[in-house]
């Protein structure tokens, strides 16, 4: 590959916050367009990759690799495979939407600054295949989400970003300390110093007790991220007082950091010590689907009702993630990127409701599909994703999720079946005493969506509805790197996912 | 051996490799001479010559370097100086530190009224203490550099004439320091009376000796221990801390910025180089000491911060997390059986450099935000500074959050250099504990930085700064900035140490 494209997807958004940077505070539209600009190419960049990338590929494709801190064994190591794939695509293209579509209400210049910067740190986050440059990348992410919730944000901004900020950097204070550990004793059957991924994750071999305890250093910083149950107050803060903006895309790409991390770092490094902590962490994913889904259904605020639903759906993802499997993996990571477009959707129209009525409450709003019927088309299909209506993407992961994990984790998929009838109840019911009934007063001068917005959500819409009916480009793309990994798996541990012949 | 006055016959010099004493001292001298029999010299004259004094230092410490090539570590002086990559770097380290200090200060005097040549030359006399500590090779001469170091101190502590806190910093440092010195001089005579020497080289020669012989002797114990105290002291580790916020405080800005980078340079290396090389057959007998001594000093250091309303004390809180980062690095120098404990080493020696250029562009911009008078450092002062003055407030959060230790800065390399270093000698407990202090010591940063960007300001002041602080503040933003980026710039050099 002669254009280094997954370093551009860096370097792009990273410029074009440079170049913004520099402009002039009072020129708006030049300012914005800018960031536009950069991120739209980026956007196209993704788009240009996911058409180039091999279907059937299991390995790490458009590799670029440079020594970077040669006296530590630290390269700048770039890659995309099946996994990582869909996750960089769907960054690319909601960051030009979220500027585009959501409008900070001043300090213009800085927020998309910061917009940009975060989008460079979450490109890098999902392609480094360098311990040491995904650490950079992870940890450079809170910055701009600090500020993005602190500045932008509602009445109790500067102590969600600040919790925020602490809870994530506790956890990542055990992965660094994990990631250097893991070098350093790999670093005997490698031969050298290494932070690479690839090389540590084939040569070496960590005594059973040592790769337990690297893979829990790890676990803790993805489990803050995720957010896993108990480790998740921070989330319904953030999202809450986060703006517009900053909800969509800390629901829709910036959580699945973690997800993508424990897959990625925690069972693709230390397969045996995944094996081996399958029980507690299906028991903590399955712990926060029904915790996540009970606690969205007594929510008062509409903003923090979709946060809670996030805990509960990435609950899901982890359920697949821990249950070995390759259909559940394969719906685990379909899960990562649907959730992303459903609740980021889901997040951007309760913002378009907050711009409206300057309330999340649940309880001022109603009948709104009486005054606004296009937006209540809008949010209905949205949310049918969310709670999985067959025919639209959700369906489509949380059922391969489902399915995939029966016969390795039986009794912990029955539980969160549950969380699948929950999800149906707290949504419809919000639902229900949002929409329905007879708009009162305040309720009566709701806007019906304006044709941006609209324009904007079709997008969503559009992926929600193409997903959910014809998955299979995107299995297709998945399901090798997943098969790999599995492989890696059962090679490096004696694991065995067990066999489903057809027909059976 | 006898000595009789005819029998006496000096030492060979080799005077360029003393050039950067000499550079600093022919400062010292013209600023005292030239300056007390000339008429006030133009606004910030003083300060120019200090810093080229300075720049010069550093310019010589890097020929030494280059000349010294792979070359073996040698000795000065009758051996009373080593002469060799560690200490050439931390003397090139406390160079920079002092040029940068000093355009702070010739700023912050230019604009109290104050100028003077006086200040420079006792900042210059500090560095040159400072030097003497990093590059001793010998108890005595290292207690030499130290109370040249600490008297400089002392009255730079108290040189701020309008204000009585200054005075009062400086009265508290001197009575504690003075007891420190103590302290530090009766180890090593405990010491000294345990090996019979008060050469580095020969203390270590003679110990491990010893060590084959029998057990360590009390008296060497108790030489370690008094030892620990009066460099305990000196970097202000916990539980010997408690005069810091009180003289960070105190301090006119720019000689708190000195203390942090200079101060605490000189007697971290002079503290490494004591244990890790003189003492290092004990190790195993200070060792858990060091590793309380850590773990107290970067929680007590980060927890006190937090709590801090005064942006300079909390500084001096964060300053004493910091060296219990700094002390970690020891504890890994100190496994001498493990190949990697010259990480401790190196890793602590970026950890300094790193540090003194943070901690001179931290205290730099609060001068700038303190105004005329140096009083306004409590944590309300910095309110909406994001909006009356961006680039300031812009490059203060860089440096905050490279303290914090956040990728992509300085701050980041340095602790992960400790890190490393605690990794690879195994003390996976202790790394997890220092990275967790950071973590609260990053709440700190994170309220400064709430402070400039997200409060409204109550009132407007404008705050006006000297090209000379813009200066060394652009400096410090810049290698901060850039050794974040490209780490190796930094690590080719002290991976050699």
């Amino acid at each position: 590959m002669s254009i280094p494209i997954l370093t551009l997807l860096v370097l792009v958004p990273l410029a074009g916050a440079i170049a913004v940077s520099f402009l002039a505070n009072t020129n708006e539209s030049l300012v914005k367009n800018v960031a536009l600009v950069s991120s739209i190419a980026t956007g196209l960049l993704t788009v240009w990759m996911l058409v180039k990338f091999p279907t059937g590929s299991a390995g790490f494709e458009f590799v670029s690799k440079h020594a970077w801190v040669s006296e530590w064994g630290i390269s700048w190591h770039l890659g995309v495979d099946g996994i990582s794939l869909f996750l960089v695509v769907l960054t690319g293209i909601l960051f030009p939407l979220v500027i585009i579509g959501i409008d900070p209400h001043h300090d213009h210049k800085q927020y998309l600054v910061w917009m940009l910067v975060l989008e460079a740190g979450v490109m890098g986050s999902f392609l480094s295949l360098d311990l040491f440059l995904f650490f950079v990348f992870f940890e450079i992410v809170l910055v701009p989400m600090y500020f993005l919730i602190g500045k932008w944000g509602y009445d109790q901004r500067v102590y969600a970003a600040t919790k925020f900020f602490i809870y994530t950097m506790a956890g990542s204070a055990f992965m660094l300390v994990g990631i250097v550990a893991t070098a350093f004793l790999a670093r005997r059957d490698i031969g050298h110093l290494s932070f690479d991924l690839i090389e540590i994750a084939n040569k070496s071999h960590f005594a059973t007790g040592t790769g337990r305890w690297l893979f829990v250093a790890f676990v803790i910083a993805f489990a803050v991220k995720v957010p896993l149950f108990p480790l998740h107050t921070w989330l319904p803060d953030a999202h809450t007082q986060a703006p517009t903006g900053g909800s969509v895309i800390l629901a829709g790409v910036l959580l699945k950091m973690g997800t993508y991390g424990l897959l990625r770092f925690g069972v693709y490094l230390f397969p045996e010590a995944a094996v081996w902590a399958k029980p507690i962490l299906l028991t903590l994913a399955v712990i926060g689907i029904i915790y996540g889904a009970i606690a969205a259904t007594m929510q008062k605020d509409l903003k923090r009702l979709v946060a809670y639903s996030s805990v509960a759906h990435l609950g899901f993802i982890v359920l697949g993630t821990f249950a070995l499997t390759n259909q559940a993996i394969t719906g685990g990571v379909m899960q990562m990127v649907n959730h992303g477009i459903s609740t980021g959707a889901l997040f951007l129209m309760v913002g378009m409701i907050y711009e409206r009525r300057h309330t999340r409450a649940i309880a001022e709003l109603k009948g709104i599909q009486a005054v606004a019927p296009i937006f209540a088309g809008f949010f209905t299909l949205v949310m049918l994703s969310s709670i999985g209506l067959p025919g639209l993407n959700g369906f489509v992961g949380e059922f391969l999720v489902l399915i995939g994990s029966f016969t390795t984790a039986r009794w912990w998929v029955i539980a969160a079946t549950t969380g699948v009838i929950l999800a149906a109840l707290y949504l419809l019911w919000a639902y229900q005493r949002v929409f329905h009934g007879e708009p009162d007063e305040a309720n009566k001068s709701f806007a019906e969506i304006t044709k941006r917005e609209a324009m904007l959500l079709s997008v969503f819409v559009a992926a929600i509805v193409f997903t959910g009916v014809y998955p299979k480009p995107m299995l297709n793309r998945i399901e090798p790197s997943v098969k790999s990994l599995l492989e890696h798996v059962e090679s490096h541990s004696n694991y065995k996912q067990p066999e489903i012949k057809a027909g059976e | 051996m006898m000595l009789a006055a005819n029998m006496f016959i000096g030492p060979a010099i080799d005077w360029f490799k003393v050039s950067p004493f000499l550079f600093m001292l022919g400062g010292v001298l013209l600023l005292i001479l030239a300056g007390s029999l000339t008429p006030q010299w133009k606004s910030g004259a003083y300060g120019i010559v200090g810093a080229l004094t300075a720049a010069g230092s550093a310019v010589c410490t890097a020929m030494l370097w280059r000349d010294l090539g792979d070359g073996k570590p040698t000795s000065l002086l009758a051996n009373s100086l080593s002469f060799s990559k560690f200490s050439l770097f931390a003397t090139f380290s406390i160079a920079i530190a002092t040029l940068l200090a000093i355009l702070v200060a010739s700023g912050f005097l230019v604009r109290e009224g104050e100028d003077g040549p006086e200040v420079f030359a006792l900042i210059l006399s500090a560095s040159i203490g400072g030097m003497v500590m990093v590059q001793a090779n010998d108890l005595i001469v290292m207690f030499l550099g130290l109370e040249t170091l600490s008297l400089a101190f002392y009255l730079l502590t108290a040189s701020s004439r309008g204000r009585s806190a200054s005075g009062e910093a400086g009265l508290k440092y001197f009575v504690l320091g003075g007891f420190a010195s103590a302290f530090f001089l009766y180890g090593v005579a405990l010491v000294f009376g345990a090996s019979g020497s008060t050469n580095i080289e020969k203390i270590a020669a003679s110990l491990s000796k010893d060590m084959v012989l029998g057990g360590t002797s009390s008296m060497l114990l108790a030489g370690i221990a008094l030892l620990l105290v009066g460099f305990g002291f000196k970097v202000s580790l916990v539980p010997f801390h408690t005069w810091t916020a009180d003289v960070y405080q105190g301090a006119p800005t720019p000689i708190t910025a000195l203390m942090g980078s200079v101060g605490k340079t000189a007697a971290f290396v002079a503290l490494f180089r004591v244990f890790t090389v003189a003492l290092s057959s004990r190790s195993d007998d200070w060792r858990p000491v060091v590793v309380v001594l850590a773990v107290l000093t970067l929680v007590v250091g980060s927890v006190l911060a937090v709590v801090q309303t005064d942006v300079k004390r909390m500084l001096a809180y964060s300053s004493i997390s910091h060296a219990g980062f700094i002390l970690v690095g020891l504890v890994a120098a100190g496994h001498s059986a493990s190949e990697d404990a010259g990480l401790g080493t190196s890793g602590a020696l970026s950890y300094l450099f790193i540090y003194s250029v943070l901690v001179v562009g931290t205290l730099g911009i609060v001068s700038i935000v303190a105004g005329k008078g140096d009083n306004e450092t409590a944590l309300s002062a910095f309110k909406g500074l994001g909006k009356s003055n961006p680039v300031l407030a812009m490059g203060m959060t860089v440096l905050l959050l490279a303290q914090a230790g956040v990728p992509l800065t300085s701050g980041f390399v340095a602790k992960f250099g400790i890190i490393r270093a605690a990794v690879s000698t195994g003390s996976y407990a202790l790394a997890v504990v220092a990275m967790l202090a950071a973590v609260i010591a990053a709440f700190l940063y994170l309220r400064i930085m709430v402070s400039m960007w997200l409060a409204e300001s109550t009132t407007s002041r404008d705050v006006a700064a000297t090209f000379s602080v813009k200066a060394a503040v652009a400096v410090c933003v810049g290698v901060t900035l850039v050794l974040g980026f490209f780490p190796s710039l930094l690590l080719q050099f002290t991976n050699q140490l």
